[in-house]
């Protein structure tokens, strides 16, 4: 073999055997290949930076093919998939930046630190394309609350998200919290961030222009989150809280004085590109932004600020401490950049230079202690396609039906809003500051948030959806009904659904059950992104998420954002006047499979989940758009987790804070059919909302909707302050005082939670 | 023109949206940099929320010795207006401008939600605008709320009429009317002139119809009158 590039070892380094490739997680395969690629052995420092570059996290070796079948095209579409974030375009020049990423496997052991860097890490990720975050929402995944260390987990993790967004000055305006016993042991804490730029400030991770300068900007680096990427690509096991140490600690202090730093960069012209320090730090932004820029570079670690003498190349190159950018500027800019940093407390230190030879090269006193084929060391990890199969348990599963007989629907009801996963999250989000810039149009506790573009007409709505239930029951439907969810909830505020990013959490893809669910989850959201027009613009892809206990129920979280033209048109999710017509828009056939009635009264999760009609939840939305348009609605609810009954008793109960709670009365008699009294109140048939109106309008809406081929069907009215909420059906009626429903809905978290303990020594 | 100098520390992130309920009320706004020694010709100056140097260690406990703290003190002993909401309330606190402490909020989480409270004085540079005993819902949003100080200091505060806002319950409300523990349920506090005022809730978030509410403005009209009536310095 002939060495393409020598390099040697740093002083003092262990020497590459087997057992050390082993312990970096690199299989036969992949060392053959690092072999082949430097014609020589591998000196540590490399053998780090490889195992950091291929692990799945970073390469994204078992998902590519299935990604790539994504649609990512559209005339809104500015960026797509590939960079820190994707850009959509907005009116009057301009755009929205957002991206959804995970941080499960740090939170599972270190809640409050694992939450927080999450929420840090996405938040860099939208201001380096040069938008000022304006807003974040978060999915969380958590096991049962009678369990200890889960109450422990959610508490510090709905702390260590809030935490850093309310230092931060950014407004959180939605998120979605579901309890499941699968995620004992895992949690999921996915965050998303939203921000909003000028179209023309617009810029990308791309290093170029040989002899330019690469800067450290932002925090020092230390010893922490070494090896963070290669944690977050393996099961987690008894031996995972031993990686508490590679936990990231957040600073969001430096995050605040970072974002405003980088974009008077930005803005102001002085760099020519800039990426955060993320997963794998200082390895993947330089080595990411000359492979997409065709160039090489040359880092000379002992320039690199650091919190400690004697850190190693090794240890510099795959530190994750947080709060850090790398930028990329012309010389002569150096002066300036530093200035603008001073001026922001933080340092901007010459760390190297890109070179002309596309030679990824680390540099340590003089002495070249990496020196490896940059394209390749991005894209030359072997790629796998595992075998792809549905096991028999799953398939079985379709089949279950409860053996159980359900209670009374007055009963049943109630039950239902004590489930956590649908009870009010008022608990979690008094804990984030939803009112900060005083742009929140609607704050969380609705279907989707909307914040107004300061200076403009129009605002953007928002939200993060998964039912994994349905996911796991069928990969395929569960997947176009999550892009569905997203989009019914987008539509219900009156915005136009724009595109999507999508945080795919899956257990270990090596098992052809799993890879099973993950290619058909994907096929399921790329054909519903497809009929809907709203491509993914890029996202993150969570493997490995599996537990001595097994694996997460697939869980492809979607997050969506759509545009209001006019934000003084947004249609809020409750009822507002006593009086009001309520209307339930769409085709209600009593599909009980895969439902939360089933699974949170009736003990069983089974049953195949609805077949989503991708053309009718396209023509549903097209109705609540043009209906909020037209300012006719009052309100408008999508229908999920349990059914019409849920959807009804949350109009009534009202927002969190609302002190006016409406009665309804609601009758669903008139509308003769086969369905069973279980299958109108708690079927969760897809593409339907129901909606309130004034009376005067009622006919208007229905003539709206049956122009669009979607059913409407008067139910009845909405009643006073406090009174109850009646539906009746041929001659049975099922009565609750609406304060009765408030009470259980808003007390189920609190209630489980007034015994928060510390099981493990934590926050 | 009423000129009124909001200061962002390091950390601070509420200095925008106090910056245009200034503008908004006819005033004219300008930032002041922390490191700055003097406010300039400002009749006022309005500390914002946020967190002054991140408040690791204790809200405002930094930002009390920063260089543009000089200013600020030296204008509120002119008789000068100086209003200091949430992150500055805690501020004037640490820098003694105000009597007491506020300390975690008793549940030990942040709390973030509209609170109901009733305006206990309607001659301080900002509040002349409501009607005495008027409720407004305005939110909060802090972990580090709970007002405290020692019995004598509480009495001498309701003596002395230097309660500025109360935390109220109101009817049909499911929450705890009095978010954080404060002692008396005091929302905020002012010296005896009322011209140095801070309190913890934010009245500049919900201070425009397009928002759901105005009821927070009138702390804005209201300082612009009294300043342009020359009653402060």
């Amino acid at each position: 073999m002939t060495a393409i590039a020598m390099a040697e070892p740093f002083p003092g380094e262990r020497a590459v055997t087997d057992d050390v490739v082993r312990e970096h997680k690199l299989n036969a395969t992949e060392y053959t290949a690092i072999l082949t690629l430097l014609g020589r052995t591998p000196t540590l420092t490399e053998l780090g930076i490889f195992s950091a570059l291929w692990s799945e996290h970073c390469s994204y070796k078992h998902t590519k093919p299935v990604l790539r079948r994504f649609p990512v095209d559209g005339p809104q579409v500015v960026q797509g998939p590939g960079e820190n974030a994707g850009v959509l375009r907005l009116p009057d020049g301009w755009a929205v930046a957002f991206k959804i990423e995970s941080h499960n496997h740090p939170s599972a052991v270190e809640p409050y630190q694992g939450a927080a860097t999450g929420v840090g890490g996405i938040l860099r990720d939208v201001f380096t394309m040069g938008a000022r975050p304006v807003a974040v929402l978060n999915s969380l995944r958590l096991g049962p609350l009678d369990d200890a260390r889960n109450r422990y987990l959610f508490a510090g993790i709905v702390k260590g998200v809030g935490d850093y967004g309310n230092c931060m000055g950014i407004p959180t305006l939605g998120g979605d919290v579901c309890f499941s016993p699968c995620y004992t042991g895992n949690p999921l804490v996915n965050a998303m961030a939203v921000g909003v730029l000028r179209e023309s400030d617009l810029i990308t991770a791309r290093a170029h222009g040989v002899g330019n300068i690469l800067l450290a900007v932002g925090a020092s680096t230390g010893r922490d989150g070494i090896h963070g990427a290669s944690f977050a690509s393996e099961d987690l096991t008894s031996e995972s809280q031993k990686r508490r140490p590679q936990v990231q600690v957040g600073d969001p202090f430096t995050e605040k004085l970072l974002l405003e730093a980088s974009l008077e960069l930005i803005t102001g012209g002085y760099i020519v590109a800039i990426q955060d320090m993320g997963a794998a730090g200082l390895t993947s932004s330089s080595a990411e932004m000359a492979a997409r820029g065709g160039v090489g570079v040359e880092v000379d670690t002992s320039k690199v600020p650091t919190r400690e003498a004697g850190m190693t190349p090794y240890e510099i190159m795959l530190s994750e401490s947080q709060e850090r950018m790398l930028v990329v500027a012309e010389p002569h800019r150096i002066e300036e950049i530093q200035r603008v940093c001073r001026k922001w407390e933080l340092d901007a230190t010459a760390i190297g230079l890109v070179t002309d030879d596309g030679i990824f090269r680390i540099v340590h006193d003089g002495r070249v202690v990496a020196a490896i084929p940059g394209q390749e060391l991005v894209d030359g990890c072997p790629m796998y396609s595992p075998p792809a199969e549905e096991s028999a348990t799953a398939k079985a599963r379709r089949s279950l039906t409860p053996s159980l007989k359900g209670p009374e629907p007055v009963a049943a009801l109630e039950r239902l809003l004590d489930a956590p996963t649908i009870a009010s999250k008022r608990w979690v989000f008094e804990q984030y500051d939803g009112t900060v810039r005083a742009n929140s149009v609607i704050p969380p506790g609705s279907d989707a948030g909307v914040l107004r573009v300061a200076g403009t007409d129009f605002g953007i709505a928002m939200t993060v959806d998964c039912n994994a239930r349905h996911v796991l029951l069928d990969p395929y439907e569960g997947g176009k009904g999550a892009v569905a969810e997203a989009a019914r909830n987008i539509a219900c505020t009156g915005a136009r659904p724009l595109g999507v990013t999508d945080c795919l959490n899956f257990g270990n893809p090596e098992k052809s059950d799993i890879f099973f669910q993950f290619t058909e989850a994907c096929r399921g959201i790329g054909d519903a992104c497809r009929a809907f027009g709203t491509p993914v613009t890029g996202g993150n892809v969570s493997l490995y998420n599996q537990s001595p206990m097994g694996p997460i129920d697939p869980t492809p979280t979607v997050g969506m954002v759509g545009l209001l033209a006019d934000v003084n048109k947004t249609v809020p999710s409750h009822f507002q006047y006593n009086g009001d017509a309520i209307l339930l828009l769409g085709e209600t056939r009593g599909h009980l499979g895969g439902s939360a009635y089933w699974a949170e009264v009736l003990d069983t999760v089974g049953g195949a989940p609805p077949s989503i009609d991708l053309a009718a939840e396209r023509a549903l939305q097209d109705v609540l758009v043009e209906a909020a348009e037209r300012c006719l609605l009052t309100s408008a609810h999508d229908l999920s987790d349990g059914g019409l009954a849920v959807a009804l008793a949350e109009c009534c109960i009202g927002g969190p804070w609302d002190i006016v709670t409406m009665g309804a009365e609601v009758d669903l008699g008139r509308h003769a059919d086969s369905v069973s009294d279980e299958g109108w109140l708690f079927g969760e048939d897809g593409a339907r909302a129901l909606v309130s109106c004034s009376p005067t309008y009622v006919v208007e809406v229905q003539r709206l909707a049956h122009a669009h081929g979607i059913q409407c069907h008067y139910l009845g009215l909405v009643g006073e302050d406090g009174s109850d909420v009646i539906i009746r059906r041929d001659g049975r009626a099922w009565q609750w005082p609406v304060a009765r429903l408030r009470a259980i809905y808003l007390d189920a978290i609190p209630r489980r939670m007034a015994a928060v303990t510390t099981a493990d020594g934590g926050s | 023109m009423t000129r009124v100098a909001v200061v962002r520390f390091p950390g601070s992130n509420c200095e925008t949206e106090s910056l245009l309920a200034v503008t908004r009320a006819g005033g004219h706004a300008t930032l002041v940099d922390y490191r700055d020694t003097d406010l300039g010709q400002s009749d006022a100056v309005i500390l914002p929320g946020g967190f002054s140097y991140g408040d690791y260690l204790r809200s405002g406990a930094i930002a009390r010795f920063a260089p543009v703290m000089t200013a600020v003190k030296t204008l509120a002993d002119a008789g000068g207006a100086v209003i200091g909401i949430c992150n500055g309330f805690q501020i004037l606190c640490e820098a003694h401008l105000l009597p007491g402490a506020l300390q975690h909020n008793a549940q030990q989480r942040f709390a973030a939600r509209p609170v109901d409270v009733r305006i206990e004085r309607t001659d301080s540079v900002c509040t002349t605008d409501y009607e005495p005993g008027e409720v407004i819902r305005i939110p909060i949003a802090h972990g580090e709320g709970r007002y405290v100080a020692d019995e004598a200091t509480l009495d001498a505060l309701e003596r002395d009429n230097k309660v500025l806002l109360r935390y109220v319950t109101v009817p049909g409300t499911d929450m705890p009317y009095n978010p954080n523990g404060s002692m008396r349920d005091i929302a905020g506090i002012c010296n005896s002139t009322g011209t140095v005022v801070g309190f913890m809730p934010h009245p500049e978030r919900l201070a425009e119809q397009e928002l759901g509410s105005d009821a927070g403005q009138r702390f804005f009209t209201s300082l612009m009158r009294r300043v342009a009536s020359g009653v402060a310095a």
